[in-house]
């Protein structure tokens, strides 16, 4: 029986390299999810603040669903769904189906629920910059895209990361949940390593610093693109 | 100079809108037509079947949230409490208590707790011969912990700033009136925080409902673990899910509408 450090070496009588391929993993989900999410959330936000009665009650609604029903169940129904509905189209259409990488399966999944967070995040912080700087936008006669590019998106940015720093925390612990579907993330693979090796706490604990490793690392660049963003106005207690 | 040099339309802010116009009709009309299609095209024949188990599962769902968040505000008040005014060591043993359970997955934790500390229990012929060890052989009693443990420490984040947050003026006044600490801690600054946290704690209440389905993965049965049974009997991948997400949406709204029955009831200045 190796002693818990072998255990935990890179080379493969340990499961150190398996670990961190597990990490590699669970970063891509968070980050593509993430920006998925992000990307969701801007259209989201602008189509809650500007866009028509029908499409401002369907956002309502997707944002109360996807926030009232737990990510357990909505990573099982989108999963799935998601896979079959793209199959089905591709029948439809007169294509062959194809199997769907569980990555992208992933991405769309956790984009799909951080993207109900973000856009209330986002429709906060774009409710918070004057009106007055918007409405001088529109009086340079600047397009609506270029407006949300040059005034809405940088004006919002200090009252939006609070809340995107922490729907990126969320981020990075959701893909822990994609173990459920089998998706081979870190805490997955930590299961599998803990129960090959019957060396459950060092495996469990092992995972456990490396998450709260990201979580320390993100708080570290978070603070930097606060200070960023924030520079030039007045300082907050 | 033409006149209509700018088509855009300002920005004005949404009114407040009647559940009855025209559009909200249609929408309306729509989702019954999707919920009756869903209910004569899907399969619900095996409904009546796990009726009693579903309810028993809701049972215990319910159970799991409401102890685990009881026991873990009462935990959470001396965690928020001791960063506020507590002696240096007891903050920073809170603070990394939060900052660990906060930077970590639930799901980690709960198997760290069920399968690592589980299998090291089961190492000590002490603990296998103690009154404790029935207890411990279950499956809940983990799911409890971990749950329990993750309320504490969101928990405790929020009452730090609710603790923090109560003007000073009115405990210098309890204390004019000659109030002793603990007194002062009972009559005005534990209510004062608990008034001032309770939109969050609705909202980490329903955080928590949202995560006991987790227990499921270590083999407790709730509400969640039920309706997978279902979908291993009978094959079925959506009707059980759109159910038990049915479940969850109603249990969510209840909970809601409870947190806000309960913040109507405490006055305060209107604005």
């Amino acid at each position: 029986m190796p002693s818990g450090l072998e255990l935990l070496s890179l080379s493969p009588p340990g499961w150190g390299g398996v670990l961190l391929a597990g990490l590699m993993a669970s970063l891509q989900l968070a980050v593509g999810g993430y920006l998925l999410g992000l990307v969701i959330g801007i259209g989201g936000a602008c189509g809650k603040l500007y866009g028509g009665p029908i499409l401002r009650d369907l956002l309502e609604v997707y944002t109360t669903l996807i926030r009232a029903v737990p990510e357990l169940v909505l990573i099982l129904l989108l999963y799935y769904a998601g896979t079959d509905a793209v199959n089905q189209i591709l029948l439809l259409l007169g294509f062959a189906t194809v199997d769907i990488s569980g990555l992208a399966a992933g991405i769309f999944v956790i984009g799909v629920v951080q993207g109900a967070y973000s856009t209330e995040v986002l429709r906060g912080a774009i409710k918070a910059v004057p009106a007055g700087q918007i409405e001088a936008a529109r009086a340079y006669g600047m397009p609506p895209l270029l407006a949300l590019r040059r005034v809405i998106l940088p004006a919002m940015l200090p009252y939006a990361i609070p809340g995107l720093s922490n729907l990126w925390l969320i981020a990075t612990k959701d893909t822990a949940l994609l173990a459920v579907v089998g998706f081979s993330e870190l805490t997955l693979v930590t299961r599998q390593a803990a129960g090959s090796t019957k060396a459950y706490m060092t495996f469990y604990l092992a995972a456990g610093v490396l998450y709260l490793l990201v979580t320390l690392m993100s708080n570290i660049v978070i603070g930097f693109i606060e200070r960023h963003a924030r520079r030039g106005m007045p300082r907050t207690v | 100079m033409s006149e209509e040099t700018s088509a855009l339309p300002a920005y004005i802010p949404p009114k407040a809108r009647s559940l009855f116009e025209p559009h909200r009709l249609f929408l309306m009309a729509v989702f019954l037509v999707i919920v009756f299609c869903a209910i004569c095209f899907m399969r619900w024949d095996w409904l009546p079947r796990y009726g009693g188990r579903l309810a028993y599962g809701v049972w215990q769902t319910l159970l799991m949230l409401f102890c685990t968040a009881g026991i873990g505000f009462l935990l959470a008040v001396p965690i928020g409490l001791v960063q506020v005014t507590g002696p240096w060591p007891l903050a920073w043993l809170a603070r990394i208590f939060c900052t660990i359970i906060r930077g970590t997955p639930l799901l980690l934790q709960l198997w760290l707790l069920y399968y690592g500390l589980g299998s090291l229990f089961s190492q000590y012929p002490e603990i296998r011969s103690s009154f404790l060890w029935p207890y411990l052989r279950q499956a809940w009693p983990y799911g409890f912990t971990a749950l329990m443990i993750s309320f504490a420490a969101y928990e405790g984040e929020v009452m730090r700033g609710a603790f923090a947050g109560v003007p000073r003026g009115e405990l210098e006044a309890a204390r004019a009136f000659g109030m002793s600490r603990f007194t002062m801690f009972r009559r005005i600054w534990l209510p004062r925080a608990v008034h001032r946290a309770l939109p969050t704690l609705a909202g980490e209440t329903v955080l928590q409902l949202k995560s006991t389905p987790l227990v499921a993965t270590i083999t407790v049965i709730d509400v969640y673990a039920v309706i997978s049974r279902v979908r291993q009997d009978t094959f079925l991948t959506y009707e059980p899910l759109l159910l038990l997400a049915l479940i969850y949406l109603c249990l969510t709204g209840i909970l809601v509408a409870g947190f806000r029955l309960l913040e109507n009831r405490i006055p305060a200045r209107g604005a």
